[in-house]
């Protein structure tokens, strides 16, 4: 009896994935990657021979073949930046909530950003790139406060069913409140409601290098509190117990998240889903350190969001299908499919 | 001698319970009749109350026939229509998921209804009363996809509510993707179902949507009693001799069958669902069934929206965009009152 008792009670602390395991897992998922970038230069509306890709890839932009590889060059670079940064932003947005369902597009906060884009260009005629990551950053955090509060709100605290509510009713606003700003401006509105789907077509070295000090701290922040994660996964109470600042461990983690979802959603537009799926199945891979999800997340991540992107190039032909409809596609079952594994209480 | 004083304090505060409820009633009713007569007499022109009574009474009028004959009573009488059903499907399922914030248009099946119409405008270039038709079976069949997905011995509200964000989520972004395809010339049509409006209304549309309301806000009402007692939770309910999967059940169909008729004409009118039944259940209290005070404010948020988008603001709008921005400082307003009173959502 005893020991059977044992193993119940180790199991959640003691996953039982080997160090070797993991291992493995990551020289796999380094090797898709690098297989992924290959195609997504590779493959796209024109068919490029094999020598203008080798040429372009070292600088030659001479024929129309070079010339569209030239392109799907920083496009994949966006890619995959994009991807990390929001599947760890996911990873760590589930970590700080302790909530399976938190995702950057669920939890409202890319709509906050989206907001704040909107209102700053037809208000304050903001047009630099860094003015566009800012007011990005400050919209995602409003909105990340504003639906914490709300769905906190109230006896049993943050449960994944009132976040999940409260971001849903905070995005209906928002949009709400987009269309009204934009409705009546129809020069800009083509352009807003493009950038409102999400997508890496386009992209240039020029768009991506603001992004970059934003994600690079984003991801600094997020990575190094894998060990304060850690403790907040026992609880509050535990943690602070174990030493942690929990308010303080909180608000880092937290920060860290929104300037990688915001830095990102200021660039290519409202990605969702990629958050909720990806730490998932990391998790499902790795087990539930975060010292080892986290990192595997952004891999993983990257990962998807390029294979999303070369779907979408090959599916659609010859017209492209945007990233943010892929991932919407691949993610809502699977939010769903998360939603029925869970033990939710009756109402 | 106690008891039977008991026995008075019970009967008055019953009678001055029924009192408030008839008044409240009455009020909104009579706000509603206002906002309505506002609506058809006075425009970008003021048609004299006298010549608007005489165009409803089928004389013809010159001028007035057509700037309220044509334009505005149509217009009007959608508004209304639209705002009932809104109303009262938005809160049978706030009552019966006993949540505020679980309303048809956040569960999916106003965006069901959308992604239908959509696609039946841009792609397969369809017009008039065939898109409500398809709007109404989508709307239908994403009810019940995630009335079925959220299935697992038996249904959990916690679930629906939850599979219903995720199909929601989905099925906008197919409606953002076909618009962003659309040419310009369906585009504008189009537009409205991402907003809801009652431009250009017709009268004939208004008569699908009456012969909807009457059938399944009839069944709804006269089922006001078992709804109510779904408050008090699916065991206490069901002590007390609700029926309670069927009474369910017949929430689910008519509701949804509200929800996406007045879709199918005007798009999803953004949080009118939502709001109206926690502003009647704030304003009835605990006097009487919430369902027709509900369906009552629904109206008058549409009509009142309606009107204050065509001409209170510096330019045009349609009324989802004024109802939804509503919803910012309702959610805020959420906030505050919850965490005064210390209770939960």
């Amino acid at each position: 009896m005893m020991p059977a008792r044992m193993k119940t009670l180790a199991r959640p602390t003691m996953p039982g994935i080997a160090k070797r395991t993991r291992s493995v897992w990551l020289l796999v998922t380094l090797a898709l990657l690098a297989v992924l970038c290959a195609l997504s230069v590779t493959i796209g509306t024109r068919d490029v021979a094999f020598a203008d890709i080798i040429a372009a890839l070292q600088g030659h932009v001479e024929t129309i073949g070079q010339a569209a590889v030239a392109l799907r060059i920083p496009r994949t670079l966006l890619a995959l930046l994009a991807g990390a940064a929001l599947s760890l932003a996911g990873a760590v947005m589930q970590g700080v909530t302790r909530n399976p369902l938190a995702d950057p597009g669920i939890l409202g906060v890319n709509m906050g950003a989206s907001l704040a884009v909107v209102i700053g260009v037809v208000w304050f005629d903001i047009t630099s790139a860094y003015a566009f990551i800012w007011t990005a950053i400050a919209g995602s955090a409003a909105a990340a406060v504003f639906v914490y509060t709300i769905g906190s709100l109230g006896r049993g605290g943050a449960t994944p069913l009132k976040l999940a509510l409260a971001g849903a009713a905070t995005s209906v606003a928002f949009s709400s409140l987009v269309i009204a700003i934009v409705l009546p401006r129809s020069d800009i509105a083509g352009g807003i409601r493009s950038w409102q789907i999400g997508g890496v077509g386009g992209a240039t070295f020029e768009r991506i290098s603001p992004m970059l000090p934003f994600l690079l701290v984003g991801f600094a922040v997020s990575l190094l509190s894998a060990r304060k994660l850690n403790s907040l996964a026992l609880g509050d109470e535990l943690a602070s117990g174990l030493g942690e600042r929990v308010a303080v461990a909180r608000a880092t983690a937290a920060f860290g998240a929104i300037l990688l979802c915001a830095a990102t959603t200021a660039v290519c537009g409202p990605i969702g889903f990629l958050g909720l799926v990806v730490p998932h199945v990391c998790r499902l891979l790795v087990g539930i350190d975060y010292r080892w999800l986290l990192p595997f997340s952004a891999l993983g991540g990257a990962c998807l969001l390029i294979a999303a992107d070369v779907v979408g190039r090959i599916v659609a032909r010859p017209a492209e299908l945007d990233v943010g409809i892929i991932t919407a596609l691949i993610g809502a079952p699977f939010f769903i499919w998360v939603v029925r594994r869970q033990k939710v209480r009756e109402l | 001698m106690v008891t039977s004083s008991t026995l008075e304090i019970i009967v008055a505060s019953r009678r001055r319970r029924q009192k408030k409820y008839v008044l409240v009633v009455g009020a909104l009713a009579v706000l509603l009749v206002l906002i309505f007569a506002i609506t058809l007499s006075v425009g970008h022109s003021f048609t004299p109350p006298g010549d608007v009574l005489r165009v409803l009474m089928g004389e013809a009028v010159p001028g007035a026939s057509f700037t309220v004959g044509q334009l505005r009573l149509p217009r009007a009488l959608l508004g209304l229509l639209a705002g009932l059903s809104f109303g009262l499907g938005g809160v049978a399922f706030q009552i019966m998921l006993r949540n505020p914030l679980a309303s048809p248009d956040i569960i999916g099946i106003s965006s069901g209804a959308s992604a239908a119409a959509v696609f039946a405008i841009v792609v397969l270039s369809l017009k008039g009363p065939i898109v409500s038709v398809l709007a109404v079976s989508a709307g239908l069949g994403v009810a019940l996809a995630v009335y079925g997905l959220s299935f697992r011995n038996g249904v959990a509200g916690t679930r629906l509510i939850l599979v219903g964000i995720g199909v929601s989520a989905m099925l906008e972004s197919v409606v953002a993707y076909i618009l962003s395809q659309a040419p310009a010339w369906s585009l504008q049509e189009a537009m409205r179902w991402l907003t809801g409006s009652v431009n250009g209304a017709q009268l004939d549309q208004s008569a699908t949507l009456a012969i909807a309301l009457a059938v399944c806000g009839g069944l709804l009402l006269s089922r006001a009693r078992d709804i109510e007692a779904l408050r008090l939770g699916d065991d206490m309910a069901a002590a007390l001799g609700v029926r309670v999967s069927e009474t369910r059940m017949i929430i689910i169909v008519t509701a949804v069958g509200l929800i996406a008729c007045a879709t199918a004409v005007t798009g999803p009118i953004a949080f009118v669902a939502f709001l109206s039944g926690p502003i009647a259940g704030r304003i009835v209290g605990d006097s009487g069934p919430v369902l027709l005070p509900a369906a009552l404010i629904g109206a008058v948020l549409v009509l009142g929206g309606d009107y204050a988008g065509q001409f209170l603001l510096a330019s045009r709008y349609p009324v989802g965009v004024i109802t939804g921005a509503l919803g910012a400082p309702y959610l805020i307003y959420l906030i505050i009152r919850v965490s005064r009173a210390g209770g939960s959502l």
